[in-house]
C-alpha cells in the first residue's frame, strides 16, 4: 500500500465516521479528526484538528475530569504526603493505586501513596456545608499518620458548588500547626477534561510548595553545577528510575522527581537545579515555565521511548552542560548501542511493518511512535484524550508517514476507525480495551503498560520491544476461529 | 542493563544493582521520614501494631481510610446493563464515568458501556437541560439502544437537575427522529453523598421496574421475578437460573447482566444478553419476586410488596442453608417438589463438607464486604464450624448490624466475633494486629493488608483486579458453596504447606496427604 492510498483511505474513513451523527454533533467532531500528513506544511495542528474543547454529550468520550488531573496525576504520587479526595466515596475510590506510581516507603507509616483518604462526604455535610468536617479530617491524619510531611486537599465536584471554603479551612489548620496543607479546587466539573486539572495542581505547586516556603525534613541539599530535575514522569511501572539511572551515568545529579515517587522536599528544593527536564509537557509544562520565569531556570523536552528518540534527547541535555558530561554522554550511548542492536535485532524481524493505532494522554500519543518505529512498526493513527494546539503542533514532527489524528475520541469512532484501518495492534487504555480483543486484535495499555514497564530508557526499550511481541505474535489470537467455522465468518 | 536473552520487566529490573544504588542514593534528596531517620519510622510502624492506636483509629470520626464501598451512580450502572440493549446514561460530567467504566472492566476483563453528558461549568451554573437534550439524542444515534437508563452524579444532585422533565424535552425537542416518542428513558436520581453502590443499585432498580411498568395492562400470571442485586458473581446469576429452572419455573431474570460482563470472543457488539424490555414491562403482573439482596432493593421491594401488591420477599442463597431456604422458598411459590437434580447437588454438597470440614473448623476469619455478601458469607463459614472474628461493612444498611449479630448468636463459635458496622480497611488493619485471625475474606483492597499483617487473603468479593476469572465463577447455590468451600479449604493448606515447608525444621508435618 502506498502512501497516497493509506492517506485517501484514511480521509474516507473520517468521512464515514462522521455520517453516523446527528448533524450538530457531526459538524463539532468534525473538527476533531483529521489525517495529518509529515510533508503538508500548510497543517496549523497535525490533522489541523481543533482540541481542548468541551465534549459532545453522550458520546462515550474516554476523557477523565480535573480530580484525576489533579490527584489522579499531578499530586497523588508524591509520596510523603496525604491526598484526600475531598467530597463523596466514589472518586477516591475508583481512583485508588489505579496508575502504578512506584514509590519506595513504609506504606501507611511514611508514604501514602496506594491508599485511599476520602472525607466522605454525607447529605449533612452538603447540607451545612463541609469545612469542620476537613478539619477534623486534618487533625485525625495528623494524629494517626504522625510521619506525613503534608496534606492535600482534592476537591470532588460538590466543593466549588456548597460554597466550602477549603482554601480558609486550610490555611488556618496549617496556621496552628506549622504543617503543609495544600488546598486544590480541581472540582470534577471544571473545564472540558484533566487538562485543567493538571493546570490547578501545578498553580497549588506554585502556591504552597514554592512560595509557601513548605518546611523540609531533613538538611537541605547543597547545589552542584550538574543538578536536574526529572519533571513530568509519573514514575509508571517505574519509568523515572530507568531515566534518571542514564542521566547519572553520564554525570548528571537528579535532585527531584515530578511527581513520581517524589516527596515534598524534592519538589521544594527544585528551585536550585540548572535545568529542568519535562518530559509531559502537558501536564507540567506550566510549572516548569513558572520556574523558568521565577527562578531562571531553563526546561527542556526530551523523549525517552526507543533508542532513536532516546540519544537526540541525551544529546540535547548534554548541551546544556559542558563538555565533560557531553563526553560521557557519548559514552552512555556507546554503552547501551550493542545491547538496543540486539533487542532490536531479536525483535525487529517479528514486529516489522505491522501497523498501529493509539490512543492515550498526555504525551505518549507522540512520544511513543519513534518506540513503535524503531521496531519497524507503522503508526497509522493517534490522537490525545486532552490535548491542546501545541500538543497537536509538536506532533506533526513525530509522525512518519499519513496518520489518522482524532482527538478525543469516543468509543464509537475508535471502532470505527479500527474497523475501517485494520491495523495489527491497538494501544490504549483499560476501557479500550476488551472492545478490539474481543475482535482478535492484539492490545497493549499504554497507560498502565498493562502491568509491565517501565518503558522508558534503554532498559525500558527492550521491555517495551518484548511486550510488543507478546502481543502481537501470542498464539492466543489464532483461535478465535473454530474448525466449523466457514471461511470469512470470523 | 538489560540482557536481550533474559529480559526483565521492573519486577526484577529494579533489583540490579545498579538501580538498587541508583535508589539508595536517591534517599539523600527525598525529605521521607524513611530517608532521614528509619529508626522513627519502625517506632511508628510498630505503634500501628498496637491497643493504643486502634483506640485512637476507632475514634476517628471525619477521615474514612482505605473504604470498602463505592458511590450510588455505580450500582446504577450495573442495573443499567441488566436490560437488554440498554445505555447507561449518566447525567453529569464525564470524569464519573471514566471511573464506573474503568472499575467494573478491570474487574470483571470485559468492556462497559455507558455514556455521560458531559456537564461543566456553563452546566454547572445553568443546569444541564442542554446537555441532556444533545446527549440523549447523540446516544440514541450513535449506539442504538433500546432503552437509555439514566443516573445522576452528584454534580447534578447538588444543582438538582430535574431528569424527568429533561427526558421529556429531550423527546419534544428530537421530534422523533432518534428519541421517538414510546423510547424508553428511564432514569433515578443516584446522589453520591447518600448510601452507597448498593442504594444506587436499588434506586435505579426501583426507577426502571416503576417507569417502565407504568400504564402496562394489569393481567397477573404465574411468573416469578428474581432479583439478583449488586452481584460480582456472573456465575452466581448462572447458579440462581438453573435452580429456577429446574422447578420448571417461568421467571424474569429483573437486571440480568451476566452475559453483557462475559461475552464469547470472536467479535465485539456493545450489548449482550439482558432482561428483554417486553419481560421487564410485565414484571409487575408476575405472581411474586424475590430479591437475592435484601439490602440492595430496600426501595425496590417496598415497591413490589406495597403498590404491586406482590409476594415480595429476600432469599439469600449463599452457602447451604441460603440455598436451602432459596429452594423451599421456590417449592412453596411453584407448588412443586424440590427436583431430584437440586437434591442431589445439595447432597453432593454435604459430601463435600463433611470432607474437608477439618480444615476450616476452628479457624479464625476476617471478612468484609457488601451487606448480603456478608450474611450469606458468614451464614456458609458457621455452617463449617469456622470462627468469625470482625466482620466489617462499611455500608451497612439499617437493620443489618441486628441481623449479623442474630445469625452469630446461632452458633457458639462466634461467641467472641466483633460485628464492625461502618468502619473501613484501615480500621480492620488495627482489628487484625491486635485480635489477629487465621485468614481474611475480602477485595483486592485486602492486599495491602496481607502485605502489612502477613494473614492470607482469600479472595472473594468485590472488587477483584489482580487475579483472573474468580468473577466467572459462582458463590451462590449448591454449586456455588462448594466453589467457596473449594476456594477457602485449598488456601488452608496452601497455607499449611507454606508454614511447614521448613526443611529440616517443620517439614515433618508437609504431609502428602491431607
Amino acid at each position: 500500500m502506498g502512501p497516497e492510498s493509506l492517506e485517501a483511505k484514511q480521509k474516507a474513513a473520517v468521512e464515514e465516521v462522521l455520517k453516523a451523527y446527528p448533524a450538530k454533533a457531526a459538524k463539532n467532531r468534525a473538527k476533531h479528526l483529521g489525517v495529518g500528513s509529515p510533508e503538508d506544511e500548510s497543517q496549523k495542528t497535525c490533522g489541523n484538528v481543533r482540541s481542548n474543547k468541551k465534549t459532545v454529550p453522550g458520546v462515550m468520550s474516554q476523557r477523565g475530569c480535573a480530580y484525576a488531573g489533579s490527584k489522579g496525576v499531578v499530586w497523588g504520587p508524591v509520596k510523603d504526603m496525604v491526598h484526600i479526595s475531598h467530597g463523596p466515596i466514589g472518586c477516591g475510590q475508583y481512583s485508588r493505586a489505579g496508575r502504578r506510581n512506584y514509590y519506595i516507603g513504609t506504606t501507611g507509616v511514611d508514604t501514602f501513596v496506594t491508599m485511599n483518604f476520602s472525607s466522605d462526604f454525607q447529605e449533612k455535610d452538603i447540607v451545612f456545608g463541609g469545612d469542620k468536617k476537613l478539619d477534623k479530617c486534618l487533625h485525625e491524619i495528623d494524629e494517626l499518620f504522625p510521619l506525613n510531611n503534608g496534606i492535600t486537599v482534592q476537591s470532588e465536584c460538590p466543593i466549588g458548588l456548597i460554597g466550602d471554603d477549603i482554601n480558609a479551612t486550610s490555611k488556618m489548620y496549617s496556621k496552628k500547626t506549622g504543617h503543609t496543607i495544600v488546598p486544590v479546587n480541581c472540582e470534577g466539573f471544571r473545564g472540558v477534561s484533566q487538562s485543567l486539572g493538571h493546570h490547578i495542581a501545578n498553580d497549588t505547586i506554585r502556591d504552597y510548595v514554592f512560595e509557601g516556603n513548605a518546611p523540609i525534613l531533613g538538611d537541605p541539599i547543597e547545589a552542584t553545577e550538574y543538578d536536574v530535575a526529572i519533571i513530568g514522569d509519573y514514575n509508571i511501572g517505574g519509568d523515572a528510575w530507568s531515566s534518571r539511572i542514564l542521566l547519572e551515568e553520564m554525570g548528571l545529579r537528579v535532585t527531584a522527581q515530578w511527581s513520581g515517587d517524589a516527596t515534598l522536599k524534592e519538589m521544594v528544593q527544585t528551585q536550585k537545579v540548572k535545568l529542568n527536564l519535562l518530559h509531559c509537557y502537558r501536564s507540567m509544562n506550566y510549572i516548569s515555565r513558572h520556574m523558568e520565569k521565577e527562578y531562571g531556570i531553563p526546561w527542556v523536552e526530551y523523549n525517552f521511548f526507543g533508542p532513536s528518540q532516546t540519544i537526540k534527547s541525551l544529546r540535547k541535555i548534554a548541551a546544556f552542560f559542558d563538555e565533560s558530561i557531553q563526553e560521557k554522554c557519548e559514552e552512555v550511548i556507546k554503552k547501551y548501542q550493542p545491547m538496543i542492536d540486539a533487542v532490536t535485532e531479536k525483535y525487529r524481524p517479528r514486529l516489522e511493518g505491522k501497523q498501529v493505532m493509539l490512543f492515550v494522554g498526555g504525551l505518549r500519543p507522540r512520544h511513543v511512535i519513534g518506540a513503535y518505529e524503531d521496531l519497524g512498526m507503522e503508526v497509522i493513527g493517534t490522537g490525545y484524550e486532552f490535548a491542546h494546539d501545541d500538543d497537536y503542533k509538536r506532533t506533526k514532527d513525530e509522525i512518519f508517514r499519513s496518520t489518522v489524528i482524532y482527538d478525543d475520541v469516543n468509543e464509537y469512532e475508535l471502532e470505527a476507525f479500527v474497523k475501517k484501518l485494520q491495523p495489527d495492534l491497538v494501544a490504549s487504555g483499560i476501557k479500550e480495551k476488551y472492545v478490539f480483543q474481543k475482535m482478535g486484535l492484539p492490545y497493549r495499555q499504554m497507560h498502565s503498560w498493562d502491568y509491565s514497564g517501565p518503558y522508558h530508557g534503554y532498559d525500558g526499550f527492550a521491555i517495551f520491544a518484548a511486550d510488543m511481541d507478546l502481543a502481537i505474535n501470542s498464539p492466543v489470537w489464532g483461535h478465535s476461529k473454530a474448525p466449523w467455522d466457514k471461511e470469512g465468518e470470523v | 542493563m538489560q540482557d536481550v536473552n533474559k529480559i526483565v520487566n521492573g519486577k526484577d529490573l529494579f533489583l540490579k544493582p545498579e538501580y538498587q544504588e541508583s535508589l539508595a542514593n536517591k534517599k539523600e534528596f527525598e525529605g521521607s521520614m524513611g530517608s532521614v531517620d528509619q529508626g522513627k519510622v519502625t517506632e511508628v510502624a510498630e505503634w500501628t501494631k498496637s491497643w493504643d492506636y486502634r483506640e485512637k483509629n476507632l475514634a476517628r470520626e471525619a477521615i474514612t481510610v482505605n473504604p470498602a464501598k463505592a458511590c450510588q451512580p455505580l450500582g446504577a450502572v450495573m442495573v443499567s446493563l441488566g436490560f437488554e440493549d440498554t445505555m447507561p446514561y449518566v447525567h453529569g460530567s464525564h470524569g464519573c464515568v471514566a471511573y464506573f467504566r474503568s472499575y467494573f472492566t478491570r474487574h470483571f476483563k470485559e468492556p462497559t458501556p455507558c455514556v455521560s453528558d458531559s456537564m461543566t461549568e456553563d452546566a454547572a451554573v445553568f443546569g444541564g437541560l442542554v446537555n441532556m437534550k444533545d446527549g440523549l439524542k447523540n446516544t440514541a444515534a450513535l449506539y442504538k439502544p433500546q432503552m437509555i437508563a439514566v443516573s445522576t452524579t452528584c454534580m447534578a444532585e447538588v444543582i438538582g437537575d430535574d431528569l424527568y422533565a429533561f427526558s421529556i424535552a429531550a423527546k419534544e425537542e428530537d421530534g422523533g427522529e432518534f428519541l421517538p416518542e414510546e423510547f424508553p428513558i428511564t432514569y433515578a436520581h443516584t446522589p453520591s453523598f447518600t448510601g452507597s453502590h448498593i442504594t444506587g443499585y436499588d434506586n435505579m432498580m426501583h426507577g426502571i421496574m416503576s417507569q417502565l411498568t407504568e400504564g402496562v395492562e394489569e393481567k397477573k400470571n404465574e411468573k416469578i421475578n428474581i432479583i439478583p442485586g449488586f452481584e460480582t458473581y456472573i456465575g452466581s446469576i448462572r447458579s440462581v437460573k438453573a435452580i429456577v429452572e429446574s422447578f420448571g419455573a417461568e421467571y424474569t431474570m429483573l437486571g440480568d447482566h451476566s452475559d453483557q460482563w462475559d461475552m464469547p470472543a470472536g467479535d465485539y457488539s456493545m450489548f449482550a444478553g439482558g432482561t428483554p424490555i417486553a419481560d421487564a414491562k410485565d414484571c409487575r403482573n408476575s405472581k411474586a419476586t424475590i430479591s437475592l439482596q435484601k439490602y440492595s432493593t430496600v426501595k425496590t421491594m417496598k415497591m413490589v410488596n406495597k403498590k404491586w401488591k406482590q409476594a415480595g420477599s429476600s432469599s439469600n442463597p449463599i452457602g447451604l442453608k441460603g440455598t436451602d431456604e432459596f429452594v423451599m422458598k421456590l417449592a412453596e411459590l411453584t407448588g412443586n417438589e424440590v427436583p431430584e437434580k437440586l437434591k442431589i447437588e445439595r447432597g453432593r454438597l454435604v459430601d463435600a463438607m463433611q470432607d474437608s470440614y477439618p480444615y476450616m473448623h476452628g479457624k479464625k476469619f476476617a471478612i468484609w464486604g457488601d451487606p448480603d455478601f456478608l450474611i450469606g458469607m458468614v451464614s456458609f463459614l458457621l455452617e463449617m464450624g469456622a470462627e468469625p472474628t470482625h466482620v466489617l461493612c462499611n455500608n451497612p444498611a439499617r437493620g443489618w448490624e441486628a441481623e449479623m449479630r442474630a445469625l452469630l448468636d446461632t452458633s457458639p463459635a462466634a461467641a467472641d466475633c466483633h460485628v464492625w458496622a461502618g468502619k473501613d480497611l484501615w480500621h480492620m488493619r488495627s482489628l487484625m494486629f491486635t485480635e489477629p485471625v487465621d485468614f481474611m475474606i475480602g477485595n483486592s483492597y485486602g492486599k495491602e493488608l496481607m502485605r502489612d499483617t502477613g494473614v492470607p487473603l482469600i479472595y472473594i468479593g468485590f472488587p477483584i483486579f489482580d487475579r483472573h476469572h474468580l468473577h466467572r465463577y459462582s458463590i451462590s447455590g449448591y454449586d456455588g458453596a462448594l466453589n467457596l468451600l473449594t476456594w477457602i479449604t485449598n488456601k488452608v493448606l496452601d497455607q499449611l504447606d507454606e508454614d511447614t515447608k521448613g526443611i529440616a525444621s517443620t517439614d515433618f508435618f508437609f504431609d502428602l496427604i491431607r
